[in-house]
């Protein structure tokens, strides 16, 4: 069953074509790993995915069960099940992770036709998922990411994914900055969330975090294109020999 | 980004203003104009003592030798006001005094339920006492019997006037006098109505005090006094809220507040300003001219201001305390939220004189819109004042790109053991914030809200639990408009 579907895209950042050309088929249940050198769009296509604005797609589709994503607003795809998991994610002063993550929950709540959520019933719910993640739950008192450390960010996005339940999940260079504790904690929790309707596309440069985090197929991106598909194996080949014969391409 | 001109853009669009409705009831109103006869036909409307009129004559007399000097130092502009052409006294025809709440004419009654503040005891807010003002007079007072029997004065002023003279003559004056500066020389001369408060020896008042203000009829301006004095040792907490319809002229509000903590005392103040702002073009919406000042007198004493300042088209306010007593303290929170053409000038002054005194500012502008946010705010330090300290803090946050924010501190210190701390940061709504709040699945006006009542949040808590909910909604409301 396809879930995301994103053909022939094009799009451009500030004028200048970034993405020449992206065709990729992600089923519901698939890990799939997009892999390349810095600056060849890999986040210019997680942001084009989620509706940032300031990217412009020239042309191309995609498609979120089968409905257009492109023509809906950033909040409205979250809404469908699009999830990003920041490479940096962002501070709100003053707002704490409980209260970010309890009004996320309810828009989403809302826009399925659900009641909100109430607060006893939600501190409930919270906690039952950082335990499960096993990140102490002082963090949902806090300020969001204020004062956080880069592992501690990183563990927060995994946390909210694992409350908001996407359709699809998009991690952008989750484990840049990450030791291997941090990294092991996010990966179990991306582990405990694969199944059997839920996509993941997991945008990386190194091939560390798939020894964790193992993917049915690999993308190698290059100036905008994918450039070469594989099975896990292929993140090992690029270990071994680099992305130097793909940018040559 | 094209967040934030979508953000800019929809700021011209809507102007949500829910309280704009007028109330039809018979009123009776003054002649226009203002002059000595007026002030005799208010002060006869009240029923007044013959000194209290003489106080408002001596301060008119002295207004008429102001001219028409009002004061221009604030970051505001606005057309000559014609004084002559206003009404100073309005109130809704009625019997003259009420037994009881059910003699209040029910339109009125409904007003205020349309407002969000019944009257009615039973369906009040538990612990909160209210005193409703409409236009020009007091037209209910709640929880009076209860407040009476622990010894509380709370009362509109015109009637503390007439049962505490001695009271309302020892205090009415003592810490904004008659002359201390244009607007509150006219309030002196025209005030209608406002709160009067009383705290006995020793007492904490075991419920929140709140005024509500209304200005219904047209070209009327409201000038309510309100007095709270706090004797040794007590405690009150006050609120006061205030809004007005939606109308196309401007209308002034001149209010005078005076606080006076004695030993060990202390007032927590609270205002949720929400007057009709005036549309998107700038047209209509009160100008809030006020003076706001406490004494705190006795040693230890204690007074916080906190204000929520979203409505006026303009808002001149510098609540301020004169920290004479030894060891005492004055706090001022402030969230100041101007959209559209709204001009908010607003600040405070925090006058050391006494031993070891300590004040703390917390200030946070939000402007959105084409609108003018400034803080003004004072830090003295007098010679004997050794051991002072103050520490103020303002934070701006720019909606859009046409919006401006200022900062004006004066600190000025005669001794030389004092500490005056400044902080100041301006900020913009990132696009990486709203993107990421977005991506979370909140709409635009969601993410507006949480971020900046993320940014107000350490003013808001110092808001009586329950109001600091309102406010809340009342701070997302002021913006709603201000994003696409």
């Amino acid at each position: 069953m396809a879930l995301l579907k994103i053909k022939n895209l094009h799009a451009n950042v500030a004028g200048k074509e970034i993405l020449k050309g992206i065709s990729l088929t992600i089923n519901a249940g698939e890990m799939h790993a997009i892999m390349g050198p810095n600056g060849t769009g890999k986040s210019t296509l997680s942001n084009v995915i989620a509706g940032r604005d300031g990217y412009e797609v020239t042309s191309g589709e995609v498609l979120l069960d089968d409905n257009n994503l492109l023509a809906m607003s950033a909040d409205e795809r979250a809404r469908a099940g699009v999830f990003l998991a920041f490479q940096y994610p962002v501070e709100i002063p003053g707002v704490s992770t409980s209260n970010f993550l309890k009004t996320a929950l309810n828009a989403k709540r809302r826009a399925a036709g659900l009641p909100e959520i109430d607060a006893m019933e939600f501190l409930k719910l919270v906690k039952a998922k950082t335990k499960a993640l096993g990140i102490p739950d002082d963090i949902i008192k806090r300020q969001l990411n204020v004062g956080f450390s880069g592992g501690e960010k990183k563990r927060a996005e995994v946390l909210q994914m694992t409350l908001l339940e996407p359709r699809i999940a998009i991690l952008d260079e989750t484990d840049s900055g990450l030791d291997i504790d941090a990294l092991k904690v996010v990966a179990d929790g991306v582990n405990n969330l694969r199944s059997a309707d839920r996509g993941f596309l997991v945008i990386t440069h190194y091939q560390r975090l798939l020894n964790y985090i193992v993917p049915d197929h690999v993308h190698v991106m290059s100036g905008g294109r994918i450039v070469a598909s594989g099975g896990k194996e292929l993140a090992l080949t690029l270990e071994a020999e680099g992305y130097a014969k793909y940018q040559a391409a | 980004m094209a967040a934030i001109s979508q953000t800019t853009a929809a700021v011209r669009d809507v102007e949500q203003y829910k309280y704009g409705f007028v109330t039809d009831i018979e009123t009776e109103r003054a002649p226009k104009g203002l002059n000595e006869s007026i002030i005799r036909f208010i002060s006869a409307k009240k029923d007044e003592p013959e000194w209290m009129l003489e106080w408002r004559l001596k301060a008119y007399r002295y207004w008429l030798t102001l001219g028409d000097q009002e004061p221009t130092w604030a970051k505001v502009t606005y057309p000559r006001i014609d004084y002559q052409d206003s009404y100073y006294y309005a109130a809704p025809k009625q019997q003259a005094k009420y037994e009881s709440l059910d003699e209040v004419d029910p339109k009125l009654i409904e007003t205020y339920n349309k407002l969000g503040i019944p009257l009615k005891e039973q369906q009040m807010l538990a612990g909160v006492a209210v005193d409703a003002v409409f236009d020009s007079i007091s037209v209910a007072t709640t929880y009076k019997k209860k407040l009476q029997e622990l010894g509380v004065i709370f009362s509109p002023i015109s009637e503390a006037v007439k049962t505490h003279p001695e009271l309302v003559k020892k205090y009415l004056g003592s810490v904004v006098p008659y002359s201390d500066n244009f607007f509150a020389t006219l309030n002196s001369a025209v005030f209608t109505d406002g709160s009067f408060v009383y705290i006995p020896k020793g007492l904490r008042c075991p419920m929140e005090l709140s005024t509500y203000f209304r200005i219904n009829e047209k070209n009327t301006g409201q000038f309510e006094r309100t007095l709270i004095i706090a004797d040794e040792g007590s405690y009150v907490s006050y609120l006061e809220g205030c809004t007005a319809p939606q109308r196309d002229e401007n209308q002034l509000h001149a209010a005078v507040v005076e606080l006076v903590a004695l030993d060990d005392a202390e007032i927590k103040y609270s205002t949720v300003q929400n007057w009709y702002p005036g549309d998107e073009n700038g047209k209509g919406g009160i100008y809030n001219f006020v003076t706001k000042r406490a004494a705190c007198r006795g040693r230890n004493s204690k007074v916080m201001w906190t204000q929520v300042e979203t409505g006026s088209s303009i808002t001149w306010k510098y609540p301020s305390c004169i920290l004479q007593g030894e060891n005492s303290s004055g706090e001022f929170y402030s969230v100041a939220i101007t959209n559209n053409r709204q001009q908010a000038d607003t600040g405070t002054k925090m006058i050391h004189i006494g031993r070891n005194t300590k004040s703390r500012i917390v200030s946070k502008g939000i402007s959105a819109g084409r609108s003018s946010n400034t803080y003004r705010g004072l830090v003295r330090v007098q010679g004997k004042a050794d051991g002072a300290r103050n520490y103020t803090q303002c934070d701006s946050l720019l909606i859009g790109d046409r919006c401006s924010a200022n900062t004006v501190p004066y600190i000025e210190s005669r001794n030389p053991t004092a500490q005056t701390e400044h902080e100041a940061t301006t900020s913009k709504i990132s696009e990486e914030q709203l993107f990421y709040c977005l991506q979370r699945g909140m709409t635009q006006e969601e993410a507006v809200s949480l971020i900046v009542n993320g940014f107000c949040k350490e003013v808001l808590q110092t808001l009586p639990m329950e109001f600091a909910v309102e406010a809340q909604k009342l701070v997302a409301i002021s913006l709603e408009g201000s994003v696409g």
